[in-house]
Protein backbone atom coordinates (compact mmCIF):
# COMPACT_ATOMS: atom_id res chain seq x y z
CA UNK A 1 0.00 0.00 0.00
CA UNK A 2 2.85 2.38 0.24
CA UNK A 3 4.09 1.29 -3.22
CA UNK A 4 2.21 4.10 -5.15
CA UNK A 5 3.51 6.87 -2.65
CA UNK A 6 6.59 5.49 -3.07
CA UNK A 7 6.88 4.99 -7.06
CA UNK A 8 5.18 9.04 -7.41
CA UNK A 9 7.31 10.28 -5.08
CA UNK A 10 10.38 8.31 -6.79
CA UNK A 11 9.57 9.46 -10.03
CA UNK A 12 8.78 13.31 -9.29
CA UNK A 13 11.51 13.41 -6.47
CA UNK A 14 14.76 11.21 -7.02
CA UNK A 15 14.69 10.92 -10.80
CA UNK A 16 14.61 15.05 -11.22
CA UNK A 17 17.61 15.16 -9.23
CA UNK A 18 19.83 12.39 -10.74
CA UNK A 19 18.64 14.40 -14.06
CA UNK A 20 19.46 17.43 -12.85
CA UNK A 21 22.85 15.93 -11.83
CA UNK A 22 23.62 14.61 -15.19
CA UNK A 23 22.68 18.03 -16.88
CA UNK A 24 24.97 20.10 -14.75
CA UNK A 25 28.12 18.53 -15.99
CA UNK A 26 27.26 19.13 -19.37
CA UNK A 27 27.17 22.52 -21.69
CA UNK A 28 23.62 22.63 -23.26
CA UNK A 29 21.59 25.79 -24.97
CA UNK A 30 18.95 24.41 -27.13
CA UNK A 31 18.56 27.46 -28.78
CA UNK A 32 22.55 29.11 -28.59
CA UNK A 33 25.02 28.04 -31.20
CA UNK A 34 25.52 24.85 -30.36
CA UNK A 35 22.16 23.16 -29.40
CA UNK A 36 23.94 19.62 -28.10
CA UNK A 37 24.72 18.39 -24.87
CA UNK A 38 28.28 18.54 -24.21
CA UNK A 39 30.16 17.16 -21.32
CA UNK A 40 31.97 19.87 -19.65
CA UNK A 41 33.25 17.97 -16.45
CA UNK A 42 32.76 20.74 -13.83
CA UNK A 43 33.23 23.44 -16.12
CA UNK A 44 29.83 24.70 -14.85
CA UNK A 45 30.72 24.85 -11.16
CA UNK A 46 33.76 26.74 -11.79
CA UNK A 47 31.69 29.61 -13.61
CA UNK A 48 29.39 29.74 -10.61
CA UNK A 49 32.54 30.41 -8.24
CA UNK A 50 33.43 33.77 -10.23
CA UNK A 51 29.78 34.24 -11.07
CA UNK A 52 29.06 37.98 -9.53
CA UNK A 53 25.40 37.75 -10.37
CA UNK A 54 25.26 34.71 -8.74
CA UNK A 55 27.22 35.80 -5.76
CA UNK A 56 24.69 39.21 -5.31
CA UNK A 57 21.59 36.83 -5.34
CA UNK A 58 23.44 34.85 -2.59
CA UNK A 59 24.07 38.00 -0.55
CA UNK A 60 20.49 39.63 -1.07
CA UNK A 61 18.67 36.37 -0.22
CA UNK A 62 20.67 35.90 2.98
CA UNK A 63 19.97 39.33 3.51
CA UNK A 64 15.58 39.48 2.93
CA UNK A 65 15.99 35.72 4.84
CA UNK A 66 17.68 37.29 7.87
CA UNK A 67 15.40 41.06 8.11
CA UNK A 68 12.50 38.99 7.32
CA UNK A 69 12.98 36.02 10.03
CA UNK A 70 14.88 38.38 12.62
CA UNK A 71 11.53 40.81 12.73
CA UNK A 72 9.04 37.88 12.51
CA UNK A 73 10.28 36.00 15.71
CA UNK A 74 10.61 39.05 17.41
CA UNK A 75 7.43 40.75 16.25
CA UNK A 76 5.60 37.37 16.84
CA UNK A 77 6.99 36.84 20.03
CA UNK A 78 5.54 39.96 21.21
CA UNK A 79 2.16 39.57 19.83
CA UNK A 80 2.20 36.56 21.33
CA UNK A 81 2.48 37.56 24.42
CA UNK A 82 -0.02 40.32 24.04
CA UNK A 83 -2.41 37.05 22.99
CA UNK A 84 -1.54 35.59 26.78
CA UNK A 85 -3.75 38.47 28.32
CA UNK A 86 -7.32 38.17 28.84
CA UNK A 87 -9.44 40.17 26.82
CA UNK A 88 -13.06 40.02 25.23
CA UNK A 89 -12.88 38.88 21.58
CA UNK A 90 -9.41 37.65 21.60
CA UNK A 91 -10.50 34.39 19.39
CA UNK A 92 -11.72 36.87 17.13
CA UNK A 93 -8.87 38.54 16.53
CA UNK A 94 -7.14 35.98 16.49
CA UNK A 95 -8.62 34.74 13.48
CA UNK A 96 -8.56 37.84 11.75
CA UNK A 97 -4.53 37.92 12.39
CA UNK A 98 -4.41 34.52 11.29
CA UNK A 99 -5.96 35.65 7.88
CA UNK A 100 -3.10 36.09 5.43
CA UNK A 101 -1.52 32.82 6.25
CA UNK A 102 -3.99 31.79 3.70
CA UNK A 103 -3.52 33.80 1.25
CA UNK A 104 -1.87 32.44 -2.30
CA UNK A 105 1.52 33.94 -1.81
CA UNK A 106 0.74 35.44 -6.08
CA UNK A 107 -2.15 37.57 -4.39
CA UNK A 108 0.23 38.84 -1.86
CA UNK A 109 2.12 40.21 -4.42
CA UNK A 110 -0.09 41.61 -6.08
CA UNK A 111 -1.99 43.19 -3.34
CA UNK A 112 1.56 44.73 -2.07
CA UNK A 113 1.78 45.96 -5.76
CA UNK A 114 -1.32 47.38 -5.71
CA UNK A 115 -0.61 49.33 -2.52
CA UNK A 116 2.99 50.64 -3.72
CA UNK A 117 2.86 51.45 -7.09
CA UNK A 118 3.08 55.16 -7.80
CA UNK A 119 -0.37 57.28 -8.75
CA UNK A 120 -2.57 54.04 -7.60
CA UNK A 121 -0.83 52.48 -4.56
CA UNK A 122 -2.22 54.52 -0.96
CA UNK A 123 1.37 53.72 0.37
CA UNK A 124 3.03 56.45 -2.11
CA UNK A 125 0.78 58.27 -2.03
CA UNK A 126 0.68 59.08 1.69
CA UNK A 127 4.40 59.05 1.54
CA UNK A 128 4.50 62.29 -0.29
CA UNK A 129 1.67 64.14 1.12
CA UNK A 130 2.51 63.63 4.92
CA UNK A 131 6.36 63.47 4.82
CA UNK A 132 6.90 64.78 1.22
CA UNK A 133 8.85 61.85 0.48
CA UNK A 134 8.55 59.69 -3.29
CA UNK A 135 8.37 55.96 -3.37
CA UNK A 136 9.61 54.46 -6.15
CA UNK A 137 10.17 50.84 -6.03
CA UNK A 138 10.97 50.91 -9.61
CA UNK A 139 13.88 52.84 -9.18
CA UNK A 140 15.15 53.03 -5.09
CA UNK A 141 16.66 49.76 -4.66
CA UNK A 142 16.56 49.89 -0.74
CA UNK A 143 12.88 50.62 -0.69
CA UNK A 144 12.07 47.56 -2.91
CA UNK A 145 14.26 45.49 -0.87
CA UNK A 146 12.49 47.07 2.74
CA UNK A 147 8.99 46.31 0.70
CA UNK A 148 9.94 42.87 0.20
CA UNK A 149 10.31 42.20 3.72
CA UNK A 150 7.51 44.35 5.43
CA UNK A 151 5.64 42.04 2.37
CA UNK A 152 7.10 39.12 4.38
CA UNK A 153 6.36 40.04 7.48
CA UNK A 154 3.10 41.01 6.46
CA UNK A 155 2.69 37.66 5.49
CA UNK A 156 4.26 35.10 7.78
CA UNK A 157 4.16 36.81 11.19
CA UNK A 158 0.78 35.17 12.42
CA UNK A 159 2.43 31.65 11.93
CA UNK A 160 5.35 33.03 14.58
CA UNK A 161 2.42 34.21 16.70
CA UNK A 162 0.42 31.09 16.48
CA UNK A 163 3.39 28.47 17.07
CA UNK A 164 4.93 31.05 19.87
CA UNK A 165 1.42 31.34 21.59
CA UNK A 166 1.05 27.84 21.28
CA UNK A 167 4.52 27.22 23.43
CA UNK A 168 3.79 29.89 25.36
CA UNK A 169 0.39 28.44 26.28
CA UNK A 170 1.74 24.77 27.07
CA UNK A 171 4.40 26.30 30.01
CA UNK A 172 3.77 25.40 33.26
CA UNK A 173 2.85 28.41 35.93
CA UNK A 174 5.36 27.33 38.85
CA UNK A 175 8.82 29.07 37.06
CA UNK A 176 7.18 32.32 37.00
CA UNK A 177 5.30 32.58 40.10
CA UNK A 178 8.82 31.73 41.87
CA UNK A 179 10.41 34.26 40.22
CA UNK A 180 8.00 37.03 41.01
CA UNK A 181 7.85 35.95 44.84
CA UNK A 182 12.03 36.45 44.33
CA UNK A 183 11.54 39.49 43.17
CA UNK A 184 12.41 39.15 39.83
CA UNK A 185 11.25 41.98 37.11
CA UNK A 186 9.77 40.98 33.47
CA UNK A 187 13.28 41.45 31.81
CA UNK A 188 14.78 39.46 34.12
CA UNK A 189 11.72 36.87 34.01
CA UNK A 190 11.88 36.80 30.26
CA UNK A 191 15.60 36.34 30.46
CA UNK A 192 16.31 33.66 32.20
CA UNK A 193 12.58 31.96 32.53
CA UNK A 194 10.58 32.43 29.45
CA UNK A 195 13.61 32.30 27.15
CA UNK A 196 15.30 29.00 28.22
CA UNK A 197 11.78 27.44 28.67
CA UNK A 198 10.40 28.38 24.65
CA UNK A 199 13.91 28.15 23.00
CA UNK A 200 12.90 24.67 21.05
CA UNK A 201 10.10 26.25 20.06
CA UNK A 202 11.44 29.43 18.88
CA UNK A 203 14.41 27.41 17.04
CA UNK A 204 11.42 25.06 15.52
CA UNK A 205 9.73 28.38 14.29
CA UNK A 206 12.75 29.76 12.95
CA UNK A 207 13.72 26.50 10.74
CA UNK A 208 10.36 26.84 9.15
CA UNK A 209 10.26 30.13 8.36
CA UNK A 210 14.12 30.38 7.00
CA UNK A 211 13.59 27.66 4.92
CA UNK A 212 10.55 29.46 3.24
CA UNK A 213 12.10 33.06 2.92
CA UNK A 214 15.25 31.16 1.13
CA UNK A 215 12.58 29.89 -1.46
CA UNK A 216 10.23 32.90 -1.70
CA UNK A 217 9.96 33.58 -5.03
CA UNK A 218 6.31 34.31 -6.20
CA UNK A 219 5.46 37.66 -3.63
CA UNK A 220 8.75 39.24 -5.25
CA UNK A 221 8.21 38.46 -8.61
CA UNK A 222 4.60 39.91 -8.53
CA UNK A 223 6.27 43.23 -6.34
CA UNK A 224 8.90 43.69 -8.34
CA UNK A 225 10.40 41.04 -10.62
CA UNK A 226 13.50 40.91 -9.33
CA UNK A 227 14.21 44.35 -9.84
CA UNK A 228 15.53 46.95 -9.75
CA UNK A 229 18.38 45.85 -11.49
CA UNK A 230 18.89 42.97 -8.98
CA UNK A 231 18.08 44.09 -5.74
CA UNK A 232 15.32 41.87 -5.25
CA UNK A 233 16.47 39.00 -7.24
CA UNK A 234 16.74 36.11 -4.80
CA UNK A 235 17.75 32.65 -5.57
CA UNK A 236 14.52 31.52 -6.99
CA UNK A 237 13.93 34.10 -9.41
CA UNK A 238 17.88 34.13 -10.58
CA UNK A 239 17.32 30.08 -11.25
CA UNK A 240 14.60 31.28 -13.25
CA UNK A 241 16.12 33.85 -15.28
CA UNK A 242 19.44 32.01 -16.11
CA UNK A 243 16.85 28.80 -16.79
CA UNK A 244 13.71 30.67 -18.76
CA UNK A 245 14.92 33.25 -20.98
CA UNK A 246 18.82 32.46 -21.35
CA UNK A 247 17.65 28.32 -21.64
CA UNK A 248 21.00 27.95 -20.54
CA UNK A 249 20.32 24.78 -19.29
CA UNK A 250 23.56 22.96 -18.47
CA UNK A 251 24.53 26.34 -16.15
CA UNK A 252 21.02 26.28 -14.53
CA UNK A 253 21.31 22.48 -13.82
CA UNK A 254 24.64 23.55 -12.26
CA UNK A 255 23.62 26.64 -10.11
CA UNK A 256 20.34 24.36 -9.21
CA UNK A 257 22.33 21.47 -7.91
CA UNK A 258 24.61 24.52 -5.48
CA UNK A 259 21.36 26.09 -4.54
CA UNK A 260 19.83 22.53 -3.34
CA UNK A 261 23.23 21.85 -1.50
CA UNK A 262 23.48 25.34 0.56
CA UNK A 263 20.14 24.83 1.19
CA UNK A 264 20.46 21.36 2.88
CA UNK A 265 23.68 22.66 4.38
CA UNK A 266 21.51 25.06 6.22
CA UNK A 267 19.13 23.11 7.26
CA UNK A 268 21.41 20.42 8.49
CA UNK A 269 22.90 23.12 10.89
CA UNK A 270 19.61 24.43 12.50
CA UNK A 271 18.61 20.57 12.89
CA UNK A 272 21.83 19.88 14.50
CA UNK A 273 21.49 23.61 16.73
CA UNK A 274 18.08 21.84 16.82
CA UNK A 275 18.67 18.35 18.17
CA UNK A 276 21.69 19.62 20.33
CA UNK A 277 19.82 21.94 22.59
CA UNK A 278 17.85 19.16 23.77
CA UNK A 279 20.59 17.11 24.19
CA UNK A 280 21.41 19.43 26.53
CA UNK A 281 18.51 19.46 28.23
CA UNK A 282 18.49 15.74 28.73
CA UNK A 283 22.12 15.35 29.82
CA UNK A 284 21.63 17.35 33.49
CA UNK B 1 -0.17 41.30 36.27
CA UNK B 2 -2.20 39.42 33.91
CA UNK B 3 -5.87 40.30 32.53
CA UNK B 4 -6.17 44.04 34.00
CA UNK B 5 -7.02 46.84 31.53
CA UNK B 6 -8.73 44.76 28.67
CA UNK B 7 -9.33 47.90 26.97
CA UNK B 8 -5.92 48.59 25.95
CA UNK B 9 -5.59 44.93 24.59
CA UNK B 10 -8.71 45.66 22.41
CA UNK B 11 -7.92 49.18 21.27
CA UNK B 12 -4.31 47.67 20.11
CA UNK B 13 -5.77 44.94 18.31
CA UNK B 14 -8.24 46.41 16.68
CA UNK B 15 -5.58 48.42 15.29
CA UNK B 16 -3.26 45.57 14.62
CA UNK B 17 -6.32 43.76 12.80
CA UNK B 18 -6.68 46.83 10.32
CA UNK B 19 -3.49 47.15 9.47
CA UNK B 20 -3.78 43.09 8.67
CA UNK B 21 -6.99 43.78 6.88
CA UNK B 22 -6.49 46.80 4.96
CA UNK B 23 -3.97 45.72 2.09
CA UNK B 24 -6.70 43.05 1.50
CA UNK B 25 -9.67 46.07 1.59
CA UNK B 26 -7.15 47.88 -0.44
CA UNK B 27 -7.25 45.15 -3.41
CA UNK B 28 -11.02 45.28 -3.20
CA UNK B 29 -10.90 48.91 -3.32
CA UNK B 30 -9.07 49.02 -6.64
CA UNK B 31 -10.92 45.81 -8.02
CA UNK B 32 -14.52 48.03 -8.01
CA UNK B 33 -13.02 51.09 -9.38
CA UNK B 34 -13.33 52.30 -12.78
CA UNK B 35 -10.17 52.82 -14.52
CA UNK B 36 -10.25 56.66 -14.82
CA UNK B 37 -10.73 57.01 -11.01
CA UNK B 38 -7.22 54.94 -10.39
CA UNK B 39 -5.10 57.48 -11.15
CA UNK B 40 -6.97 60.40 -9.03
CA UNK B 41 -6.48 60.89 -5.74
CA UNK B 42 -6.22 57.74 -3.76
CA UNK B 43 -9.12 57.00 -1.63
CA UNK B 44 -10.27 54.63 1.30
CA UNK B 45 -13.72 55.18 0.84
CA UNK B 46 -15.72 53.85 -1.65
CA UNK B 47 -18.67 55.78 -3.39
CA UNK B 48 -19.35 53.99 -6.17
CA UNK B 49 -19.01 50.35 -6.96
CA UNK B 50 -18.58 49.22 -9.74
CA UNK B 51 -18.42 45.56 -10.66
CA UNK B 52 -17.78 45.67 -14.77
CA UNK B 53 -14.50 44.75 -13.67
CA UNK B 54 -15.79 41.28 -12.89
CA UNK B 55 -18.23 41.37 -15.43
CA UNK B 56 -14.76 41.65 -17.83
CA UNK B 57 -12.86 39.01 -15.86
CA UNK B 58 -15.28 36.09 -15.78
CA UNK B 59 -16.41 37.03 -19.35
CA UNK B 60 -13.50 36.25 -20.42
CA UNK B 61 -12.78 32.74 -22.08
CA UNK B 62 -9.11 32.40 -21.76
CA UNK B 63 -9.62 33.38 -17.95
CA UNK B 64 -12.56 31.04 -16.97
CA UNK B 65 -10.35 28.09 -18.90
CA UNK B 66 -8.10 28.97 -16.20
CA UNK B 67 -10.06 28.93 -13.73
CA UNK B 68 -11.88 25.91 -14.75
CA UNK B 69 -8.11 24.16 -15.06
CA UNK B 70 -7.31 25.09 -11.50
CA UNK B 71 -10.55 23.71 -9.81
CA UNK B 72 -9.66 20.39 -11.97
CA UNK B 73 -6.32 20.44 -10.84
CA UNK B 74 -6.59 21.13 -7.20
CA UNK B 75 -9.71 18.81 -6.69
CA UNK B 76 -7.34 16.05 -8.60
CA UNK B 77 -4.73 16.54 -7.15
CA UNK B 78 -5.82 16.76 -3.33
CA UNK B 79 -8.49 13.62 -3.81
CA UNK B 80 -5.31 11.51 -5.39
CA UNK B 81 -3.25 12.85 -2.43
CA UNK B 82 -5.42 12.20 0.13
CA UNK B 83 -6.42 8.59 -0.84
CA UNK B 84 -2.50 7.26 -1.33
CA UNK B 85 -1.75 9.11 1.52
CA UNK B 86 -4.44 7.04 3.64
CA UNK B 87 -3.33 4.30 2.08
CA UNK B 88 0.71 5.22 2.82
CA UNK B 89 -0.60 5.70 6.51
CA UNK B 90 -2.02 2.61 7.25
CA UNK B 91 0.59 0.68 5.88
CA UNK B 92 3.11 2.84 8.10
CA UNK B 93 0.60 2.34 10.98
CA UNK B 94 -0.54 -1.39 11.22
CA UNK B 95 2.31 -3.34 9.31
CA UNK B 96 5.80 -4.10 10.39
CA UNK B 97 7.75 -2.71 7.70
CA UNK B 98 11.88 -3.14 7.60
CA UNK B 99 12.77 0.52 7.69
CA UNK B 100 9.79 2.32 7.65
CA UNK B 101 10.86 5.50 9.76
CA UNK B 102 13.34 6.14 7.40
CA UNK B 103 10.91 5.93 4.36
CA UNK B 104 8.85 8.40 6.50
CA UNK B 105 11.50 10.73 7.18
CA UNK B 106 12.24 10.22 3.11
CA UNK B 107 8.74 11.54 2.09
CA UNK B 108 8.93 14.49 4.36
CA UNK B 109 12.19 15.75 2.34
CA UNK B 110 10.60 15.85 -0.52
CA UNK B 111 8.66 18.36 0.72
CA UNK B 112 11.54 20.65 2.09
CA UNK B 113 13.25 21.47 -1.21
CA UNK B 114 13.09 24.54 -2.52
CA UNK B 115 10.57 24.53 -5.94
CA UNK B 116 13.10 26.97 -7.76
CA UNK B 117 15.62 24.27 -8.16
CA UNK B 118 13.62 21.58 -9.38
CA UNK B 119 11.75 24.10 -12.13
CA UNK B 120 14.47 22.74 -14.69
CA UNK B 121 14.29 19.16 -14.47
CA UNK B 122 10.77 19.13 -14.05
CA UNK B 123 10.85 21.31 -17.03
CA UNK B 124 13.67 18.49 -19.23
CA UNK B 125 11.15 15.66 -18.09
CA UNK B 126 8.55 17.19 -19.52
CA UNK B 127 9.12 18.34 -22.43
CA UNK B 128 11.95 15.57 -23.21
CA UNK B 129 11.26 12.56 -21.57
CA UNK B 130 8.36 12.26 -20.54
CA UNK B 131 6.81 11.94 -23.68
CA UNK B 132 4.35 9.11 -26.02
CA UNK B 133 4.77 9.95 -29.44
CA UNK B 134 3.43 12.92 -29.97
CA UNK B 135 1.88 13.55 -26.34
CA UNK B 136 4.12 15.26 -23.85
CA UNK B 137 2.77 16.14 -19.87
CA UNK B 138 4.07 19.68 -20.75
CA UNK B 139 0.70 21.81 -20.39
CA UNK B 140 -1.69 18.42 -19.21
CA UNK B 141 -3.64 18.97 -16.09
CA UNK B 142 -2.91 15.08 -15.59
CA UNK B 143 1.13 16.08 -15.25
CA UNK B 144 0.19 19.02 -12.54
CA UNK B 145 -1.99 16.97 -10.79
CA UNK B 146 1.39 14.54 -10.52
CA UNK B 147 3.35 16.93 -10.34
CA UNK B 148 1.88 18.70 -6.65
CA UNK B 149 1.86 15.18 -5.27
CA UNK B 150 5.84 15.93 -4.40
CA UNK B 151 5.00 18.50 -2.10
CA UNK B 152 0.82 17.80 -1.14
CA UNK B 153 1.81 13.81 -0.64
CA UNK B 154 4.47 14.32 2.09
CA UNK B 155 2.62 17.49 3.82
CA UNK B 156 -0.87 14.71 4.04
CA UNK B 157 1.29 11.99 5.03
CA UNK B 158 2.60 14.06 7.73
CA UNK B 159 -1.07 15.63 9.31
CA UNK B 160 -2.91 12.25 8.36
CA UNK B 161 -0.28 9.79 10.56
CA UNK B 162 -1.36 10.78 14.25
CA UNK B 163 -4.94 10.20 13.16
CA UNK B 164 -4.35 6.43 11.70
CA UNK B 165 -1.77 5.75 14.82
CA UNK B 166 -4.61 6.98 16.85
CA UNK B 167 -7.15 4.16 16.27
CA UNK B 168 -6.13 1.16 17.97
CA UNK B 169 -5.33 -1.36 16.60
CA UNK B 170 -7.74 -3.86 19.11
CA UNK B 171 -10.67 -2.66 16.31
CA UNK B 172 -8.73 -4.27 13.66
CA UNK B 173 -8.03 -7.66 15.62
CA UNK B 174 -11.74 -7.94 16.69
CA UNK B 175 -12.94 -6.93 13.30
CA UNK B 176 -10.62 -9.68 11.54
CA UNK B 177 -11.46 -12.36 14.28
CA UNK B 178 -15.39 -11.53 13.51
CA UNK B 179 -13.92 -12.74 10.15
CA UNK B 180 -13.99 -9.57 8.30
CA UNK B 181 -10.95 -9.08 5.32
CA UNK B 182 -8.35 -6.25 5.00
CA UNK B 183 -10.06 -4.36 2.76
CA UNK B 184 -13.76 -4.40 5.26
CA UNK B 185 -11.27 -3.73 8.17
CA UNK B 186 -9.83 -0.48 5.88
CA UNK B 187 -13.39 0.26 4.83
CA UNK B 188 -15.71 -0.80 7.32
CA UNK B 189 -13.60 0.18 10.42
CA UNK B 190 -10.47 2.51 9.72
CA UNK B 191 -12.25 5.16 7.01
CA UNK B 192 -15.26 6.06 9.53
CA UNK B 193 -12.93 6.65 12.43
CA UNK B 194 -10.57 8.49 9.88
CA UNK B 195 -12.82 10.92 8.35
CA UNK B 196 -12.46 14.15 10.02
CA UNK B 197 -8.40 13.78 9.77
CA UNK B 198 -9.18 12.54 6.07
CA UNK B 199 -11.38 15.81 5.25
CA UNK B 200 -8.94 18.48 7.20
CA UNK B 201 -6.26 16.63 4.36
CA UNK B 202 -8.42 16.81 1.63
CA UNK B 203 -9.41 20.92 2.27
CA UNK B 204 -5.91 22.00 3.12
CA UNK B 205 -4.25 19.67 0.23
CA UNK B 206 -6.91 21.82 -2.06
CA UNK B 207 -5.54 25.12 -1.01
CA UNK B 208 -2.00 24.29 -1.57
CA UNK B 209 -2.88 23.13 -4.82
CA UNK B 210 -5.07 25.94 -5.63
CA UNK B 211 -2.52 28.80 -4.18
CA UNK B 212 0.78 27.33 -6.40
CA UNK B 213 2.02 29.71 -8.96
CA UNK B 214 5.92 28.81 -9.65
CA UNK B 215 5.51 25.29 -11.49
CA UNK B 216 2.31 25.93 -13.04
CA UNK B 217 4.00 29.21 -14.28
CA UNK B 218 6.94 27.07 -16.12
CA UNK B 219 5.58 23.76 -16.65
CA UNK B 220 2.13 24.79 -18.65
CA UNK B 221 1.57 27.09 -21.21
CA UNK B 222 -2.15 27.48 -22.40
CA UNK B 223 -3.92 24.13 -21.97
CA UNK B 224 -3.76 23.68 -18.42
CA UNK B 225 -2.65 27.11 -16.98
CA UNK B 226 -4.49 28.19 -13.59
CA UNK B 227 -5.40 30.98 -12.31
CA UNK B 228 -2.82 32.47 -10.16
CA UNK B 229 -0.76 32.40 -13.44
CA UNK B 230 -3.65 33.71 -14.97
CA UNK B 231 -3.01 36.51 -12.38
CA UNK B 232 0.88 36.97 -13.31
CA UNK B 233 0.38 36.89 -16.66
CA UNK B 234 -2.42 39.73 -16.39
CA UNK B 235 0.76 42.22 -15.14
CA UNK B 236 2.97 41.01 -17.43
CA UNK B 237 1.13 41.43 -21.04
CA UNK B 238 -1.43 44.03 -19.70
CA UNK B 239 0.70 46.02 -17.13
CA UNK B 240 -2.21 48.75 -17.24
CA UNK B 241 -5.25 46.81 -16.21
CA UNK B 242 -5.05 46.84 -12.73
CA UNK B 243 -8.95 46.93 -11.86
CA UNK B 244 -9.31 43.35 -14.03
CA UNK B 245 -5.54 42.44 -12.55
CA UNK B 246 -7.65 43.08 -8.63
CA UNK B 247 -10.57 41.27 -9.67
CA UNK B 248 -8.75 37.97 -10.52
CA UNK B 249 -6.63 38.55 -7.04
CA UNK B 250 -10.53 38.82 -5.32
CA UNK B 251 -11.25 35.45 -7.33
CA UNK B 252 -8.53 33.84 -6.41
CA UNK B 253 -8.24 34.85 -2.93
CA UNK B 254 -12.00 33.77 -2.32
CA UNK B 255 -11.74 30.19 -2.40
CA UNK B 256 -9.21 29.78 0.12
CA UNK B 257 -10.94 32.33 1.92
CA UNK B 258 -14.33 30.77 2.39
CA UNK B 259 -12.48 27.09 3.30
CA UNK B 260 -10.75 29.06 5.94
CA UNK B 261 -13.63 30.59 7.55
CA UNK B 262 -14.57 27.26 8.23
CA UNK B 263 -11.58 25.14 9.40
CA UNK B 264 -9.72 28.16 10.46
CA UNK B 265 -8.37 26.15 13.19
CA UNK B 266 -7.04 23.03 11.37
CA UNK B 267 -5.77 24.99 9.16
CA UNK B 268 -3.28 26.75 11.66
CA UNK B 269 -1.95 23.67 12.82
CA UNK B 270 -1.47 22.36 9.13
CA UNK B 271 0.28 25.47 8.35
CA UNK B 272 2.99 25.59 10.99
CA UNK B 273 4.03 21.76 9.76
CA UNK B 274 3.10 20.20 13.18
CA UNK B 275 4.71 22.65 14.74
CA UNK B 276 1.57 23.42 17.07
CA UNK B 277 -0.08 20.90 18.86
CA UNK B 278 -3.18 22.46 19.78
Amino acid sequence: MLAPTIAILGIFGIVPFLYVLYVAFHQWNPFGANPYMIYNGAGNFRRLVFDSEFLTSIAFTLKFAFFAVFSEVILGYLLAQLFMREFPGRAFFRTIHTLPLIVAPIVVGSVWRLMTTPSIGIIPYLLKSWFGYDLNIGRDATMAFALTVIMDIWHWTPLVTLTLLAALVSLPKEPFEQAQIDGANRWQIFWHVTLPMIRPAILATVFIRLMDALRTVDEVWMLTGGGPGAATRYLGLHIWKIVFPKTDYGYGSATSIIVLYLTLVMCWLLYVALVARRGQRRTP
Amino acid sequence: MRANRPVYSILLWTFLSLLTLFPIYWLFVISVKPAVELFTTPSVLLETVYWKNYVKVLGDDTLRRYMFNSIVISTGNATLVTILAFMACYALSRFDLAGKENIFFWTITNRMAPAAVFLLPFFLLFTQVFVIGEWKLYDTRTGMILLYCTFNLPFAIWTLRPTIDGIPKELDEAATVDGATTWQVIREVIFPLARPGLAVTLILTWVFAWNEFLLAATLTSFNARTITTGLSEYVTTTGTEWGAMASIAIITLLPALLIFSVVQRHIVAGLTFGAVKE
